[in-house]
């Protein structure tokens, strides 16, 4: 399969032509900043390190070593309940499909961090906040069932705001339908991985975000189950600045580390490495050892 | 205000009205009869009127009614019931009862959330809102169950998780992801009721079960209304909008396959007669047991498994 369009173009440069000449207002410092530049730094601030919401597509392109194989991208969302308010379901859909150049809140698909073959499944908060309604659902189980048969481990990187409302329970249950498919990925001797970004709440902090072997947290992200708004509203005060962040997490034990985006990789290269051990057991019954340590060198 | 306390005034005071006439009508020779069944004729209509086309809005003030059996009173109506506290880190959270009980002499593990009846329960319950440590109690009865080989049954109401700053910071969260976890792969029977209002994660952490059951007049949804319309529109006071979309009746949710059945509820709704509603949903939970008894533990997993994937698959 050939390299995708987008990954070619983000390799060759930072930052699509057309995008090339804006600038962005850091919203941490105020600091005006060159996209080209902000791109190339990883879409963290330069000043304050304030780390930007990204691309499911930048986010591949800083993960995998070279290509990526996208799978149920043939997945697309229908409207399951004739959903209207200010638009049609269908319209928002649309418009962010256009804005997002996404077909959906996840992207996943088959490629190698650090020669170590992996499944890799990434959210994006552009396209409807990242919820999960019913082909986020869908394409991660898949995503966690192809893992297995292939005897590779999982990453998900998360960003969400949780269960998509215009898909009603259909989507809550989608919480239901991944869990099921890490807990007979992890129960074949699957490993896995999940990589929490700004932000990660809802029903998607409450399934597969917290379900992994290890659970890293991108610096600054916010992470939680509860909006920080309803929970302000609930208790009528305001919460300290620091609440629901990674770092917070990582003092209150939630997650295992917190790293900032420039070392994500390396971090999840070391990572991958003490997994070599892992035997998975396919669903036809065979195991897949991984391939010997130093035909990956 | 519950709109459905509301709009039962009036076939209240009809009812003290047929009642005293009937009364009246044994100790005197006067024949009422056309009177009584004149006023009978007015309650069936008003009643016709209340109960023939609700609004999902009108359901789910039917689902949080003052007087709707709740949690305990489920527990109360089993055979026996032991109640196992605590979740052996933290506390004990009051939102959750769990423990070993018989259900038609059948000994189960028995898992209930409750709202509390009056202030000082509800205080005490929560609200019905679990704290992480509900969950993680959940999770420990589950492990003791699939040790014991005791099939699991649990009763759903809750407007949602807690949402407060200690459960935050204790992962709630990660809890709830816990107890889905437990219970994706558990081998033993799991049946789940919801008995009033099954709200968001905080509901399906004790929902995903083998058989899911739903009282007529429950609701079950992605977010309690008022909290998806804080989603939806930065503003709570739009529930009953919010209400009308989110497909949360049970007959919606029996055609979209994620419940298996529903639980008829006496004309009027489950706090008409409490005791026959309670009745009804253990008889069906029983039904269910009796089924899922004969399933060997490796398919009920693989069934469990098909459930779940297939919705929302294309």
């Amino acid at each position: 399969m050939p390299m995708p369009e987008w990954l070619r173009l983000r390799r060759a440069q930072a930052v699509p032509a057309e995008e090339a000449a804006q600038w962005t207002k850091c919203p941490g410092c105020g600091e005006m900043l060159y996209r080209p530049d902000l791109a190339a730094n990883l879409w963290v601030c330069p000043k304050c390190e304030h780390h930007f919401r990204m691309h499911a597509f930048d986010r591949i392109a800083m993960l995998v070593d070279a290509d990526f194989t996208e799978i149920g991208g043939d997945v697309l969302p229908s409207d399951p309940l004739g959903w209207t308010d200010k638009q049609p379901y269908p319209q928002k859909l649309q418009r962010d499909r256009e804005k997002s150049k996404l077909t959906e809140a996840v992207v996943c698909g088959f490629a190698s961090i650090g020669n170590v073959p992996v499944a890799l499944g990434v959210m994006d908060f552009n396209f409807r906040g990242g919820t999960m309604g019913t082909v986020v659902g869908e394409r991660l189980a898949q995503l966690f069932e192809q893992a297995r048969d292939r005897g590779v481990p999982v990453i998900v990187v998360t960003a969400s705001g949780g269960a998509r409302m215009e898909e009603g329970m259909l989507a809550l249950m989608q919480m239901a339908k991944t869990t099921l498919a890490v807990r007979r990925f992890q129960d074949a001797g699957g490993y896995y991985i999940s990589v929490l970004t700004d932000p990660t709440t809802g029903g998607v902090s409450a399934s597969f975000a917290f379900q992994s072997d290890v659970i890293v947290a991108e610096a600054h992200a916010a992470i939680g189950f509860a909006g920080r708004r309803v929970i302000e509203q609930t208790i009528r005060q305001k919460l300290p600045d620091n609440f629901q962040t990674a770092e917070f997490l990582l003092e209150k034990g939630a997650v295992d580390m917190v790293v900032p985006r420039r070392d994500l990789k390396d971090q999840l290269v070391r990572l991958l490495d003490y997994g070599v051990g892992a035997t998975i057991v396919a669903s036809n019954g065979r195991g897949t050892a991984p391939a010997p340590a130093e035909a990956r060198a | 205000m519950n709109v459905i306390v509301e709009r039962e005034k009036g076939l209240l005071e009809l009812e003290q009205r047929i009642a005293e006439l009937k009364a009246q009508a044994a100790q005197q020779p006067v024949d009422m009869t056309a009177e009584i069944a004149a006023l009978e004729a007015k309650y069936g209509q008003i009643q016709r009127e209340i109960f023939g086309t609700m609004t999902p809005w009108q359901r789910v003030n039917m689902a949080r009614h003052p007087k709707r059996p709740i949690g305990t009173d489920y527990i109360a109506a089993l055979d026996r019931f032991d109640e196992l506290h605590g979740d052996r880190h933290f506390r004990d959270d009051h939102a959750i009862v769990g423990g070993f009980a018989k259900l038609r002499g059948r000994r189960i593990m028995a898992i209930a959330q409750d709202k509390g009846r009056d202030t000082k329960e509800k205080v005490f319950r929560n609200f019905g809102m679990s704290s992480p440590e509900g969950y993680r109690k959940v999770i420990r009865l589950v492990k003791l169950a699939a040790h014991l080989r005791l099939p699991v049954v649990t009763f759903i109401d809750t407007s949602g998780a807690d949402p407060g700053i200690g459960s935050e910071e204790r992962a709630q969260a990660e809890a709830i992801a816990q107890s889905l976890y437990e219970l994706a792969q558990v081998p033993v029977p799991i049946v789940a009721t919801v008995i009033g209002e099954g709200g968001s994660g905080g509901a399906l952490a004790l929902g995903l079960a083998d058989r899911v059951l739903m009282l007529e007049h429950a609701v079950y949804s992605v977010a309690s209304p008022e909290g998806a319309a804080a989603i939806l529109w930065g503003d709570a006071a739009r529930a009953e909008e919010a209400a009308s979309r989110l497909r949360l009746t049970s007959d919606d949710l029996l055609r979209f396959g994620i419940v298996d059945e529903l639980v008829p509820e006496p004309v009027g709704g489950a706090h008409r007669d409490g005791p026959a509603t309670v009745a009804r949903v253990l008889d069906a939970v029983d039904r269910a047991l009796v089924s899922l008894a004969a399933v060997p533990s490796a398919s009920l997993l693989d069934r469990r498994y098909a459930k779940f994937r297939r919705i929302g698959a294309p």
